[in-house]
């Protein structure tokens, strides 16, 4: 009798361990195994042909080297200014779709998002190359508007990156935007309206703390795409890009410096974490909540 | 004689070709207990929600407090609504719900308190003010609900169905609560329900809404034993209706007989010639039951039937009889005396009714030929 109750208990830890094996798999082979595997080369240093020790120097040689110190901190900041642009962009959108476009519309707006999405990163890119460069389309529509003199290059500016960035990322914040608004009780607004609160004082005290979740999760991801992103940023930006990937890029590729190209893919991981907790952290979130909620 | 706090005139709203309201003019006095009964659909909410300020009318015009509130928004009106989904804030606590609209008007925050705890204090939910809304029972939401819209001392307060999303028993308790606060604040309510007991206890006056437009406004009292038109009759209290056709006139009482020959007399209501198509209604309690014909007032027209189920409801009992010939049905309240207390199924009985309380009205279009 004991020993078949067991036998089953068994049974069931067999069959949930069997339906995990796949993601477990996929999360040790290809996340954790090459991570651990940085991790262990981002520690060591060349001592001669074929001879490594144990060191800090990659982690010392940047923290000393003024140039990547400055391109590290150019994106972080780079980063949230874009997550924060595209949240104050996204947002209308999301409202509209969730509280005032019926049926159709609502879906359409959607699918507007969506399209930059059918087109590949590179391709979409590039045809950004080709509208913004100085013998491009715009630069040439402006001149013949008469509002510049001579075509401008319009390319490998900040705020072309940046453009190009809150573009690439706006879906991935108004569909978290979306769901938490259509779960806010249109009463509640409408309460809070009778009660005498004006538009701005009900979007801030029932709208966002509602929507704080989804908020939240959308710039996470937002961020972490943004922070992570090699093309738009290389591309747009071309050599003022200065972005951290592309040291990475560099490191790996260009000067076949592993050992110092995954001393910075962790700094980077470590940066991502540590805003993503400062953001949490300032607006009184739980990650748990907000994955969960979303 | 002060300015009435609500008045209406001529109110319309549209929608597509559907008329939500129509036509509506009514006032409601201060300090009193104005409730619009209606079946769902009739465009009470319509109407709230136009008082309330979130839909304007098509044409017509609502003053509040002896002012016009045409173009003024809903946060600039003296008129607070507890919704029918309570929607009271989540995010906040229940001391905050309270103080939300006192904050809106840049009250500074230790007069905020003082004030949203007194009146939580007057509701007796004293101490609940740093619960979170999702801790309160159905009973206690409601009234965080009421004390939220009330701590603003409005001219009016307007309540949309606020009993129906509770159980039968809280919505008992709930009814006589809210009939004492409203006598506690003197405030005006506008009350909105689809349940004629809710109406008939907590209102000084009540109007009977169907298709957009008032059938009936008065007390309750008028409403009850002086219906005026055959939805009235229908939608308020219990009735039994026998439609059938006018056949004869003894001064004000008629004769009605229905299709498959069954003569009753009721009191005319209107102008009914000779041969018209008619609704009578007779109150359960008005009708007189007997095992005995005999026993019967004598000069009041004697029918008998056959019993077919005994109701027990304690005081609300009843008995579904059959008339004899047409077997139609008819519904008579029992007597608390006990004296029926043994009656069965399929026994046969006599009954009466005093014509002069049941009420004849000419039969609405389209009515004609079905019992309800
Ligand atoms: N926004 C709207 N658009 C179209 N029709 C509506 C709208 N609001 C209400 N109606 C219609 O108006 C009628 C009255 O609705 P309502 O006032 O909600 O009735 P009640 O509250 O008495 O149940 C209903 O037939 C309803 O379908
Ligand atoms: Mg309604």
């Amino acid at each position: 009798m004991l020993n078949a109750a067991a036998d089953k208990r068994w049974h069931g830890r067999f069959a949930l361990a069997l339906l995990l094996a796949p993601a477990l798999l996929w999360l040790g082979s290809l996340i954790i195994l090459p991570h651990a595997d940085l991790a262990v080369l981002s520690f060591r240093e060349r001592v001669g042909p074929r001879q490594y020790s144990a060191s800090l120097a990659q982690y010392k040689t940047f923290f000393t080297e003024p140039l990547y110190w400055h391109v590290f901190l150019r994106t972080a900041v780079m980063s949230v200014i874009a997550t924060f642009m595209t949240l104050l962009l996204a947002f209308p959108i999301a409202w509209i779709i969730a509280k005032l476009a019926r049926g159709r519309a609502g879906s359409l707006l959607f699918i507007i998002c969506l399209i930059p999405f059918w087109v590949s990163e590179t391709v979409r890119t590039l045809g950004w190359m080709i509208l913004l460069r100085e013998s491009g389309v715009l630069p040439a529509l402006l001149v013949k508007l008469g509002l510049t003199d001579v075509p401008v290059e319009l390319l490998y500016r900040d705020a072309t990156i940046m453009v190009g960035l809150v573009y690439t990322s706006l879906l991935f914040m108004v569909v978290p935007l979306v769901s938490s608004l259509e779960s806010l009780d249109n009463s509640l607004i409408e309460a809070a309206y009778d009660l005498g609160a004006g538009g701005l004082s009900i979007l801030r005290s029932i709208v966002i703390p509602h929507a704080a979740p989804g908020i939240t999760a959308g710039c996470i991801v937002v961020f972490m795409l943004t922070l992570g992103n090699y093309l738009t940023p290389t591309l747009l930006g071309g050599k003022n890009s200065q972005w951290f990937t592309e040291q990475i890029y560099t490191q790996f590729i260009t000067r076949f410096n592993w050992e110092q190209g995954a001393a910075f893919g962790f700094l980077l991981l470590g940066l991502s974490t540590a805003l993503v907790m400062v953001g949490l952290r300032l607006s009184g979130q739980r990650f748990g909540d907000v994955m969960r909620r979303t | 004689m002060s300015t009435p706090d609500l008045v209406a005139d001529s109110v319309v709203k549209r929608f597509a070709d559907h008329v939500a309201v129509d036509s509506l003019s009514f006032s409601v006095k201060r300090g009193s207990f104005f409730s619009i009964l209606g079946p769902s659909g009739c465009g009470k909410t319509t109407l709230l929600r136009m008082i309330a300020g979130f839909i304007a009318p098509d044409s017509g015009d609502i003053a509040i407090g002896g002012k016009s509130m045409r173009d003024v928004a809903p946060n600039r009106r003296p008129v607070n609504m507890v919704f029918q989904q309570l929607a009271l804030f989540p995010m906040m606590s229940v001391g905050e719900n309270v103080a939300f609209g006192l904050a809106r008007r840049g009250m500074p925050k230790a007069e905020r308190l003082k004030r949203s705890n007194a009146m939580l204090e007057r509701v007796s939910l004293g101490g609940a003010a740093d619960k979170r809304v999702d801790e309160l029972s159905g009973g206690q939401r409601q009234r965080v609900a009421i004390a939220r819209s009330l701590v603003l001392e409005p001219t009016l307060l307007l309540l949309d169905e606020p009993l129906g999303a509770l159980d039968l028993k809280l919505r008992e308790h709930m009814k006589i609560e809210l009939k004492q606060l409203q006598a506690a604040f003197g405030t005006t309510f506008v009350y909105i329900t689809h349940d004629q007991s809710e109406a008939l206890v907590l209102s000084d006056h009540v109007g009977v809404m169907s298709h957009g437009r008032f059938e009936q406004l008065g007390t309750p009292q008028d409403l009850y034993y002086r219906p005026q038109t055959p939805f009235v009759a229908g939608f308020v209290g219990a009735n039994n209706r026998i439609v059938g056709r006018a056949t004869g006139t003894d001064g004000a009482i008629l004769e009605v007989t229905t299709a498959d020959g069954w003569v009753v007399r009721a009191l005319k209501s209107g102008s009914i010639a000779a041969g018209d198509a008619v609704e009578v209604f007779v109150r359960p309690e008005v009708a007189i039951l007997a095992r005995n014909a005999a026993t019967l007032p004598p000069d009041q027209p004697h029918h008998s039937g056959q019993v077919q189920s005994v109701l027990f409801d304690g005081a609300n009992s009843a008995v579904l009889l059959q008339e004899e010939r047409t077997r139609r049905e008819f519904r008579i309240a029992l007597p608390q005396t006990g004296q029926f207390s043994d009656l069965k199924p399929q026994e046969k009985v006599a009954f009466s009714f005093d014509p002069a309380r049941a009420v004849c009205f000419a039969a609405r279009a389209g009515a004609a030929g079905t019992d309800a």
